[in-house]
């Protein structure tokens, strides 16, 4: 039976220490909505995405009340829109009427983020996906709840660079289209290397084709019960400090195994994938950077950052996967800047830079994120910084991400506002020196020795 | 059949014990076992319960004994006992 302190330790955890389930996003396929004619494409997609996921948000808040823990988002992926629209779109503006209807629609079921407004272009882009990608800026400012991916490489194909080139030029673009609301549009894309089929986060989040018609995804969350499981530990070894992140990631999974099975079987779809990452929210005590600090750093992007955030990774994955048969997505810790207080303080008092950040993303679980640069950021600048944080994931195996956001009349010292859950951020200093002439080259890097394994 | 556990944290006063049992017995709710301290004045109560035979959700009943903890200055939670079991046994 269970006993007071098991019971009263649960419960801290979700009223105290902020343990939630950060989403329950379902994956749901548009391949059969594909047509010819844009007009009843559009009707299909409306149709499909409001019947599905009809249920959805009602479910997740019987879940919500029924087991008193608190499931923060509920969302919805789907099929990469660059693959539906192919036959239907022949221009840009085309495609933004299909991010338009996934507006609609996701306002219809009540989601908060719809993702899959998406193109993989790893290696090559097809037709569509160039129109769809230069379709992005109009996409972005003209819907508030669809969110953009884009994987520009992979560790089997290389980096597609003319993609990247081309990249670097849409997220200044987009930056330009939403700059009466905070450069918005930016927050809602991201570009990724080796992007996971099934990663039930935003803005990354799409439904992949190797995937099923439907599937639950959930991302659990909990970097404040990591923290407080530390504090008990002050001054322990790196063993006792090990066990300790792994026991409380198997208890924050495990929450999240149980929401999955039961959404699943409430809503008759099959549960895909448990992804066991640490998601900071803006929220005091919500915070990956406040778990570096008890682990021993006076600020996130001491010396050590890199080392620490490496061993909090590498736990977290081992306590989860024994909580959860089927792991999967992005699984580990998240570092966006905005969405994480004490990585903006980190900024702010100088201890945290882009060039540490890019170090960082070579041992956490996803890649520079949500970081806000001067708006007179050049075009291929951008692309050179997505160049080489796809390099990393390349090289790596790993996946790696860039969603920043070139705060148009605004520069270095100054401050970005996002609102709820992406937070506000700072403007960080960008290294200004050319990269235009790299960037300029066409073609692709194409994939490093250690790929070809067969 | 599985379990609810309803716990009430709060200032300890008159009637809180009365407030709740009175609550699930006109819910139909049977009560299997209840534990309760006080740590420096604070009342700590946790009690196992049996739902089946009640009209109510669990989720609706949830809603119903916070409203309770309100009015009477505790935070009543009522989880489906999954939740405890999941996280603390293998």
């Amino acid at each position: 039976m269970i006993n007071l302190f098991e019971v009263k330790e649960t419960n801290e955890m979700i009223t105290k220490e902020n343990l939630d389930v950060r989403t329950i996003t379902l994956g749901i396929s548009l391949m059969d909505c594909i047509d010819s004619n844009l007009d009843k494409l559009n009707r299909k997609i409306y149709d499909k995405i409001t019947t599905m996921a009809r249920n959805l948000v009602v479910t997740g808040e019987e879940i919500e009340a029924e087991y008193g823990v608190p499931i923060v988002n509920k969302r919805i992926s789907v099929t990469p829109i660059a693959l539906v629209g192919g036959s239907a779109c022949k221009t840009p503006e085309d495609f933004v009427t299909i991010a338009e209807t996934l507006d609609r629609a996701a306002k219809e079921v009540g989601v908060n983020f719809l993702g899959g407004y998406s193109a993989l272009v790893s290696k090559g882009m097809t037709k569509a996906d160039e129109l769809l990608i230069r379709s992005i800026p109009q996409a972005m400012a003209r819907t508030e709840r669809v969110c953009s991916s884009i994987n520009l490489g992979s560790t089997k194909t290389g980096i597609n660079m003319d993609a990247v080139k081309l990249m670097g030029e849409i997220i200044k673009a987009t930056a330009e289209a939403t700059r009466e609301d905070s450069c918005m549009g930016c927050a809602k894309l991201v570009v990724f290397c080796n992007a996971p089929d099934d990663n039930p986060f935003m803005a990354g989040a799409f439904h992949g084709v190797t995937e099923a018609d439907a599937i639950i995804n959930v991302g659990v969350s909990g970097p404040g019960v990591v923290k407080c499981a530390l504090e008990k530990v002050r001054g322990a070894d790196f063993e006792v400090l090990c066990e300790t992140i792994k026991k409380t990631a198997f208890k924050i999974t495990r929450v999240g195994q149980l929401v999955a099975q039961e959404a699943s079987r409430r809503l008759g779809v099959p549960f895909g994938i448990i992804d066991l990452s640490l998601a900071p929210t803006p929220a005091i005590g919500d915070s990956v950077a406040e778990i570096l600090e008890e682990i021993g750093l006076e600020s996130a992007g001491a010396p050590g950052t890199t080392a620490a955030l490496a061993m909090l990774n590498d736990q977290v994955k081992k306590g989860g996967v024994m909580a959860s048969s089927y792991v999967g997505g992005l699984s580990g810790a998240f570092i966006p800047v905005s969405e994480d207080q004490g990585m903006i303080d980190a900024v702010n008092e100088g201890a945290l830079t882009l060039e540490k950040l890019e170090a960082m993303t070579c041992v956490c679980s996803v890649g520079l994120d949500m970081i806000a640069i001067p708006g007179d950021t050049k075009a291929s600048t951008i692309s050179g910084i997505i160049a080489d944080e796809m390099a990393i994931g390349m090289v790596n195996q790993k996946t790696t991400a860039v969603r920043l956001i070139p705060v148009i009349g605004k520069g270095v010292g100054d401050t970005v506002e996002f609102g709820g859950l992406l937070g506000y951020a700072p403007v960080m200093p960008v290294n200004n020196f050319s990269c235009e002439a790299f960037v300029n080259r066409k073609g692709r890097i194409p994939a490093p020795i250690h790929s070809f394994k067969n | 059949m599985k379990k609810t556990i309803i716990t009430v944290v709060g200032k300890d006063a008159v009637g809180i014990i009365a407030k709740v049992c009175n609550y699930l017995a006109e819910n139909q709710v049977n009560i299997e076992d209840i534990s309760q301290t006080i740590v420096q004045g604070y009342f700590n109560m946790i009690i196992v319960a049996d739902i089946s035979e009640s009209p109510k959700s669990n989720a609706e009943m949830a809603k119903e004994l916070e409203k309770v903890g309100e009015e009477i200055g505790v935070v009543i939670r009522c989880q489906h006992e999954d939740i405890f079991n999941m996280m603390h046994r293998i």
